[in-house]
């Protein structure tokens, strides 16, 4: 437990003490600065109306009077936190020649690898609380609405989900560390997954299932229904729809639910869904996502797992 | 010798990518003395010294090193032990004293008594005035001898050095050797030692073990080389006639 202690603290130093952390950490906060103005301006058009909307603080966070919310911000370029924190954690200690005089201490081969990664996961967690914490007190100051307890849970909760999915692409990039022996091939092997999942998966397939579905020969709108099937059944397996689906209902209390087949339904009926519909209960949107969290825990842990397994077995040549 | 054996394999085999980096070879190292280990590059002596550290799973065969199993109690056995590898490895952006304190905090020595072993180590090693510089900017001579300074941090029963004079000028060099002598005469380390340079081993080493292929052919003391397998008059010979004629014949 001793080593475990002393190479997480080590690891921490050298990342807080590293110009990529402070880089990447200066350009996240200014992007918040950004989106927090923006949203914080759009707020105060919508309070101009006559209903007022119940949970003005969650706005900051998705308001949909801007383009990019802080929500979808994390989504898009978390992941290269994640990448960023882990893409040389093992390759480069194999190549400096200080992985065999770690392990030449008493500490066991796992310790190594379990230190970087919850050195990493401290950080990421670090990284997201100030930034929320910056959030927070810059919608009090330019809004001046204080959260309420329900709207508190939502963003921790939304912080967990935030640090879980920065933390599975730490996984990612962790692995590869251990796979290849070279730091820029680790690093253009996360970048390539990321853009896999990330964008080729929820942009580039869905040209692609439409060509093939159109082919079929079916009518409009059994087409139509297959086309969002496959879609969905595929978009399950990009962790990044995952999180945006995940967190969008818990920022947003008014969404009730993650099915994209409303396009199933008719004007009416889709009239008559939104006219009933009051915020969701805490517990409600919590449930509703949980099978997403547990889903991109798991993938976490099997990133990680796999990476173990890996690191446990490789031989220690003479590094 | 009645001294305690401290190091002893059976058998010991290592196969990589089927190739036979280490071949039954057996052995073993007593208490107190210093251990020279010759060979050509790439004769496993690095992967011997890995195999004894625990680091390197063996094929086949066995190794104890103070009674225990490097296999079975890694932990035990990497906590009576130091190791100085080949082109050793350093966080550059530490500089000697942080590095020294990383290695204590990894073997749980208390703070106080760290920085005690740690100022005493710089001094032993002669690098108290650069202790507070980046290891970045280190000398090849200053890290083998922040290598060393590792050792004294740890305070092990026995130091496995690979290569330690690997690369160094001659001044380095005798520092090195000299280094070397004081861990085992001053400290009663049992020094296990890699080298090519013949003359300074013939000179510190109480005995020797000479491997190549894999197999270690020739083990002993300077008279049991030269008088079991060589007719070399007792008082000319040196360790490099010896090593030689073993490696022609290998």
């Amino acid at each position: 437990m001793g080593g475990l202690k002393a190479l997480i603290k080590k690891e921490l130093a050298d990342h807080l003490s590293s110009y990529r952390f402070l880089i990447l950490f200066s350009l996240i906060l200014m992007v918040s600065l950004i989106l927090v103005f923006m949203a914080a301006s759009g707020i105060e058009d919508d309070l101009k109306g006559e209903r007022l909307p119940k949970f003005v603080f969650l706005m900051l966070f998705t308001s949909s009077k801007i383009n990019f919310s802080l929500v979808q911000f994390v989504a898009f370029f978390g992941p290269l936190i994640g990448i960023i924190m882990g893409f040389d954690g093992i390759n480069r200690e194999k190549n400096e020649g200080t992985l065999s005089k770690l392990l030449a201490q008493p500490i066991y081969r796992d310790t190594v690898i379990n230190g970087k990664f919850l050195a990493g996961v401290v950080i990421i967690g670090l990284m997201m609380v100030s930034i929320i914490l910056v959030i927070t007190g810059l919608g009090i100051y330019t809004v001046g609405v204080k959260p309420g307890l329900e709207e508190f849970w939502r963003i921790f909760i939304y912080m967990g989900i935030s640090i879980v999915y920065i933390s599975l692409w730490l996984g990612v990039s962790i692995l590869f560390s251990v796979l290849f022996r070279s730091v820029a091939t680790s690093a253009l092997a996360s970048f390539a997954i990321w853009i896999f999942f990330s964008f080729f998966l929820s942009f580039g397939v869905n040209a692609l299932i439409s060509e093939v579905v159109s082919s079929e020969g079916l009518n409009y709108s059994d087409a139509l229904l297959k086309v969002s099937k496959i879609e969905q059944a595929l978009s399950f397996t990009s962790p990044m729809v995952l999180y945006n689906d995940s967190t969008a209902t818990i920022i947003d209390p008014m969404r009730r639910t993650l099915s994209p087949f409303t396009v199933q339904l008719g004007l009416m009926e889709q009239a008559s869904l939104t006219r009933f519909s009051g915020p969701l209960k805490l517990m409600q949107s919590f449930l509703l996502v949980s099978p997403y969290i547990v889903y991109l825990l798991a993938i976490t842990v099997i990133l990680f797992l796999v990476s173990y397994i890996v690191f446990m077995r490789q031989e220690i040549r003479s590094i | 010798m009645d001294a305690e054996t401290v190091v002893e394999t059976g058998d010991l085999t290592k196969i990589y990518n089927n190739q036979v980096a280490v071949d039954h070879l057996s052995f073993s190292v007593s208490e107190g003395e210093i251990f020279g280990f010759l060979g050509p590059n790439g004769a496993g002596k690095t992967t011997t010294l890995l195999m004894l550290l625990g680091l390197s799973e063996p094929t086949d065969g066995w190794a104890r090193v103070l009674g225990m199993s490097a296999l079975k109690q890694p932990l035990k056995v990497k906590r009576m032990t130091g190791y100085l590898q080949e082109n050793m490895g350093f966080y550059r952006d530490l500089n000697a004293r942080q590095m020294l304190g990383f290695i204590a905090e990894l073997n749980g020595i208390p703070p106080q008594e760290g920085e005690e072993r740690i100022e005493n180590a710089l001094k032993v090693v002669g690098l108290s005035d650069g202790a507070d510089k980046k290891i970045e900017v280190y000398s090849r001579g200053m890290r083998q001898r922040l290598g060393i300074a590792e050792i004294l941090v740890k305070d092990p029963k026995i130091a496995f050095l690979d290569e330690p004079t690997l690369g160094l000028d001659p001044d380095a060099t005798n520092r090195m050797i000299e280094l070397i002598v004081s861990l085992a005469r001053e400290k009663k380390m049992t020094v296990v030692l890699s080298t090519h340079l013949l003359q300074q081993a013939q000179r510190i080493c109480d005995r020797f073990g000479i491997m190549i292929g894999g197999r270690m052919v020739a083990c002993g003391t300077m008279e049991q080389l030269a008088g079991r397998k060589l007719d070399i008059g007792k008082e000319s010979y040196t360790l490099e006639e010896v090593y030689m004629k073993h490696f022609k014949e290998a």
